[in-house]
């Protein structure tokens, strides 16, 4: 026990703190390990603080979590690369703990230790590491060792990379699934630093064994390991070991295998090459549209686009085209929705022509589908269609959906609708827009429900931006300053957002001339909220009109705020006064 | 003796069934002694040892977990990963100590539906032990909650920097002004600056560091049991869950209540997966009702679960998301003529158990306990009557409510035997292979085999003789007294467990817990 000198205390409190009672502040000491590192010193933080922490295992998960992260930076303060290996026996212990996180938070550590670490330091502290760990009694131990592989592996003599090779093919058959599923995951990262003989051996025999697994979870976890395999093989070798499984995998019993499969099978294209993309992906893919299970077309539906990319135009059209057009009326509203959110992506791939001929039926019975979503979806997209081929073909049928949707009874329909108001509007064009679409922007301002409301008032704002200040002077401010005669004071505070959203945009001239006055007389309501809404609005238009007409109107208007009653109004109508004070200072 | 015992046994009737077993008494844990009244919130209501049967968990109707660790086995020498396999051998019969105990569940109040939730623990499952931590899911009617119990040491620091009895109004100081308090203390009138914002980064420190800094050293090597609740499964079930039970994979788990099934994933808690639905669009349409669910022990895509209607449904989560169409169904025609207004009242399924090897299913109903192969969907292959002397009773047992007790059931680990509960206290041990006898009735007491009927029951002539294969027996026990007279309805025994790897069985009597063995 002893005291310690004044400049010291916090530091002295902060190491103290690593073993108090309250979670918080040993969180908090963690968070400062490098500064209690750096005081001290690289010698006593190799020889007291790592063993120190090294035996602070059985601390609350939170901790450990924290404590894994700081140790993955924590090599400059221990005095460099090569007393990098200090730092392994904490974390060593920290892959063996019960909680995922914290142990994926290790591995990740060490990982980032290791690949800075000096080849022969890796064979002479991270290797046995590896291996201690792979024969581990727990299965937390033998599932951190599967991420480590790829960072031991490449620095290992002939005959250690022959024993590490062995040791994973074993965890690849561990008894516990949580391991094999650790192998699984794992294998790709592996097999990228194992040398080409030896991928198509060992590397391949294990990839076998574990899609072979009796737990559909393990089956799961290679599919996604096809891919990633199926790069580091030449395409060749690819054709012969990854296209069978693969084709295998897409006719599993597990609709979750399957599911995976219709999600991956487009990365596999290139990796095997065109022709047997032909002969065997392509029917396994049209399989997989028309798969039973309903969340399998969910998945396959969705990657459509990105697998006509891959292929020949032709088969596409002869192919894909034909299911999906089974899809856009499939039984299951969410296939319709995934298929809905990704088809206009393919009328570039198909070009013009087969769009307007063969696309053009689809997006339109998508439009007219009694799902909103799917309706939403093809409307989100719209942009890719009217690049190739314009978008007269489709507005005849957009009209009644966009109309529909505006009035859908779930509000958040309505608010997805007019989140797309803009791109609309920008696809379709002034003319088409004042037709139709200018009083539905109204009459949201005028919605039930408040986040209408508020989205209505953005999207003018935003409709202002792209059409300019000329353009809404004539088609929305009019009907905007209408409607702050409305009898309801929620929708007067409505207009009064939408107010102080517009201004910016309109500018200094029509903002002193059409919108100030509006406010002004506002400040006269008889509601409160309405009152200090109006201060706040005086607030934003400062920046915008000139001092004259801040010093004019807006601090009268204030002044005579601040007198009212109301104590909330007081307060806004003071923080706005102030805020003038501080741009009269400034400038 | 190793799991696929069972499935040999039923095929191979030649090799003759084994001896009865004799039961002895082992232990009792919360005994009570005469004229004591047990509490309501005492009552056991949830018994299950792990997997390799070294703990036992019981959860009670005040939302306690009591927990036991056997203590027959500390010392055998084998290695953790034989213990994750759980085969080893042991030579005495299991015995038990208290190991510790915490609050899983509180009594809460939905807001929205006016309703209260009980604490009452309905089920308790053990989850994959790692690093000496257990892990166990325990429920009540709706929420399900992921304990760790873990040895922590106790600490007890020495060297600090700072010396805590002199520096009492720093130390809380320096705390505060990390936690919330947002003014700086000044009490001492010490340290202004003490604030950790003058611990930035960019602070220089002598290259060797500052020798007169220590680190905190702890002394203490006691250890003690804390519960922490990792993860709360919540809001995801509208009626009262009755079933949760651990998948092969070691990563999800299923929940069912009256109506659904859902499947969760352990480390999510905040979404699962509705894999059953048997809502009706109208609930006037509703005559059937889930039971109790449970996973294959083996097969990570299979599940069984049984109904109100006495039908179990086995169902493949390879075929589809939402599994309301069954690939297998298992249930027994009513022999005709032979229904009254109780036939479908007994007929519904309490409780289902696979056995270890994933081939049979036990089930329970009022009146009996049905041994079923997963592989024939004709009819159980023994049928086991549990307390058919109660037959004429079944009025007065529908008018106070106890035709609607729901019993559990059991298997031994080497699905040679089955058990299960009754009344007063008692409840039996089957022999359920082919050709064998043994029926044995005990008293959850100190002297089980008091009320034991010394004449093995024979076997009874089957009501449907079709089916060949069914063995009914035990009919004929009267057990205590023929005319049931002596049967007392408020103490039954609804809950037990038979040990994994040995004959072991631990139930619930009230707030007792017994042990027996043979």
């Amino acid at each position: 026990m002893s005291m310690v000198d004044e400049p010291l205390y916090p530091i002295a409190v902060l190491i103290d703190e690593l073993k108090n009672d309250d979670i918080q502040l040993r969180l908090n000491s963690i968070r400062r390990l490098n500064t209690i590192a750096r005081a001290l010193g690289e010698e006593r933080t190799r020889k007291e603080l790592i063993p120190f922490l090294s035996e602070n295992n059985d601390d609350d998960d939170e901790v450990l979590l924290a404590m894994a992260e700081e140790l993955g930076v924590f090599i400059p303060y221990v005095g460099g690369v090569e007393y990098a290996h200090v730092l392994l026996p904490p974390l060593e212990t920290l892959c063996t703990v019960e909680e995922t996180c914290v142990r994926d938070k290790a591995v990740e550590s060490l990982c980032r230790i290791g690949s800075q670490m000096r080849e022969n330091d890796l064979v002479d502290w991270f290797i046995p590491l590896v291996k201690r760990l792979a024969a581990g009694e727990w299965f937390t131990a033998r599932f951190s060792a599967c991420g480590l592989f790829h960072i031991a592996y490449p620095s290992a003599s002939e005959m250690l990379k022959t024993e590490l090779r062995s040791i994973y093919s074993q965890l690849c058959q561990d008894d516990m699934p949580m391991v094999r599923r650790a192998a699984a995951t794992n294998l790709g990262k592996f097999a990228a630093t194992v040398e080409p003989a030896h991928l198509k051996t060992d590397i391949m025999s294990m990839f076998e064994n574990l899609t072979q697994d009796d737990q559909d979870s393990v089956r799961l976890l290679a599919v996604e390991g096809c891919a990633a395999l199926g790069k580091l093989l030449e395409s060749q070798d690819c054709v012969t070991h990854i296209l069978p499984v693969i084709v295998n995998f897409s006719q599993d019993k597990s609709w979750r295998v399957r599911y995976m499969v219709a999600n991956q099978l487009y990365e596999l294209c290139e990796a095997v090459g065109p022709e047997p993309t032909r002969t065997d992906l392509v029917p396994a893919y049209v399989r997989l549209l028309r798969d039973n299970e309903a969340e399998v077309r969910i998945a396959a539906a969705g990657k459509v686009t990105k697998f006509c990319r891959i292929l020949d135009p032709e088969l596409a059209v002869q192919h894909i085209l034909p299911c999906v057009k089974e899809l856009s009326s499939d039984s299951s509203q969410h296939v319709r929705s995934a298929l809905a959110s990704v088809i206009m992506g393919m009328a570039p791939v198909l070009g013009k022509d087969a769009t307007i001929e063969q696309l053009l039926p689809i997006f339109l019975s998508l439009l007219k589908d009694e799902f909103p979503d799917v309706r939403l979806n093809i409307i989100s997209k719209l942009d890719q269609v009217n690049q190739v081929i314009g978008i007269d073909l489709l507005s005849q049928s957009l009209l009644p959906a966009i109309v529909e949707l505006a009035e859908d009874r779930h509000w958040r329909v309505r608010l997805a609708i007019i989140e797309y108001i803009p791109l609309l509007a920008s696809q379709l064009g002034i003319g088409f827009f004042d037709d139709k679409l200018g009083a539905l922007c109204m009459q949201w301002l005028q919605d039930k429900v408040y986040s209408i409301r508020d989205a209505a008032a953005n999207n003018l704002k935003r409709l202002a931006e792209e059409f300019g200040p000329e353009w809404a002077m004539q088609h929305i401010i009019p009907q905007v300053l209408d409607m702050i005669n409305n009898p309801h004071y929620l929708y007067r505070m409505t207009i009064l957002h939408a107010i102080s959203l517009l201004a910016p945009v309109m500018g200094s001239e029509i903002t002193c001339s059409k919108l100030l006055p509006v406010v002004v007389t506002a400040s006269k309501d008889r509601v409160p909220n309405i009152k200090f809404n109006v201060a706040k609005v005086l607030q934003s238009l400062i920046h915008i009109v000139d001092q004259s007409v801040v010093e004019k109107t807006i601090r009268p208007t204030l002044v005579e705020l601040a007198e009212d009653p109301d104590v909330d109004v007081r307060y806004y109508a003071n923080q706005a006064l102030q805020s003038i004070d501080n741009v009269m200072m400034s400038s | 003796m190793n799991g696929g015992d069972g499935g040999e046994v039923a095929a191979a009737p030649s090799a003759g069934p084994p001896p009865p077993l004799e039961w002895k008494f082992s232990q009792v844990f919360g005994e009570r002694t005469a004229g004591e009244e047990v509490q309501e919130v005492d009552i056991i209501s949830a018994i299950e040892f792990d997997k390799i049967g070294d703990h036992l968990a019981t959860g009670d109707r005040g939302g306690r977990v009591v927990l036991f660790e056997r203590t027959d086995t500390k010392e055998h020498g084998g290695s953790r990963r034989d213990l994750e396999r759980m085969d080893y051998p042991v030579s005495r019969h299991p015995e038990f100590r208290y190991k510790t105990e915490f609050q899983s569940h509180e009594p809460e109040f939905d807001y929205l539906k006016s309703l209260e939730i009980e604490e009452k623990i309905n089920k308790i499952r053990w989850c994959q032990t790692a690093n000496g931590a257990l892990f166990l899911l325990s429920t009540n009617d709706k929420t399900i909650k992921f304990w760790k119990v873990q040895e922590k040491k106790v600490k007890k620091i020495s060297e600090m920097n700072i010396d805590p009895s002199k520096a009492v109004g720093n130390c809380s100081a320096s705390s505060s002004s990390v936690s919330s308090s947002p003014k700086p203390y000044l009490a001492n009138g010490g340290y202004p600056d003490r604030s950790y914002s003058c611990l930035s980064n960019d602070v220089t420190f002598p290259p060797g560091g500052i020798p007169s800094l220590r680190l905190p050293v702890v002394t203490s090597t006691e250890t003690s049991l804390v519960a922490r609740c990792r993860r709360v499964y919540a809001h995801a079930h509208d009626y009262h869950i009755n079933s949760i039970s651990n998948n092969s994979d070691g990563e999800t788990f299923i929940s069912a209540d009256d109506l659904r099934i859902n499947l969760w994933n352990l480390e999510i808690s905040n979404q699962s997966f509705n894999i059953v639905d048997v809502k009706p669009a109208n609930m006037e349409d509703l005559t059937e009702v889930i039971t109790s669910a449970e996973f294959h022990p083996t097969h990570c895509n299979m599940l069984g679960y049984s109904s109100s209607k006495g039908s179990i449904r086995l169902i493949d989560l390879r075929q589809s998301a939402l599994c309301d169409s069954h690939s297998k169904l298992f249930e027994e025609q009513e022999a005709p003529g032979s229904r009254s207004f109780f036939t479908e009242i007994i007929a519904s399924i309490s409780d289902i158990k696979f056995a270890k090897d994933g081939r049979y299913i036990l089930s329970r109903d009022y009146m009996t306990l049905k041994l079923w192969d997963i592989n024939m969907d004709s009819g159980p292959v023994a049928t086991l009557q549990v307390h058919e002397y109660l037959r004429p009773k079944l009025c007065d047992l529908y008018e106070n409510d106890s035709i609607f007790d729901k019993f559990e059931c059991c298997l031994s680990g080497d699905g040679l035997r089955v058990a299960t509960g009754s009344y007063s206290n008692l409840f039996r041990v089957f022999g359920c292979t082919t050709g064998s006898t043994e029926a044995t009735t005990l008293e959850a007491s100190k002297n089980p085999m008091r009320r034991q009927v010394q004449t093995p029951s024979r076997p009874s002539r089957s009501l449907s003789s079709s089916l060949t294969r069914v063995v009914r027996r035990g009919s004929e026990s009267p057990g205590v007294d023929a005319n049931g007279n002596s049967y007392d309805f408020t103490t039954k025994l609804l809950h037990l467990a038979w040990h994994p790897t040995e004959n072991s069985i631990a139930c619930a009597a009230a707030n007792s817990l017994y042990m027996y063995y043979a």
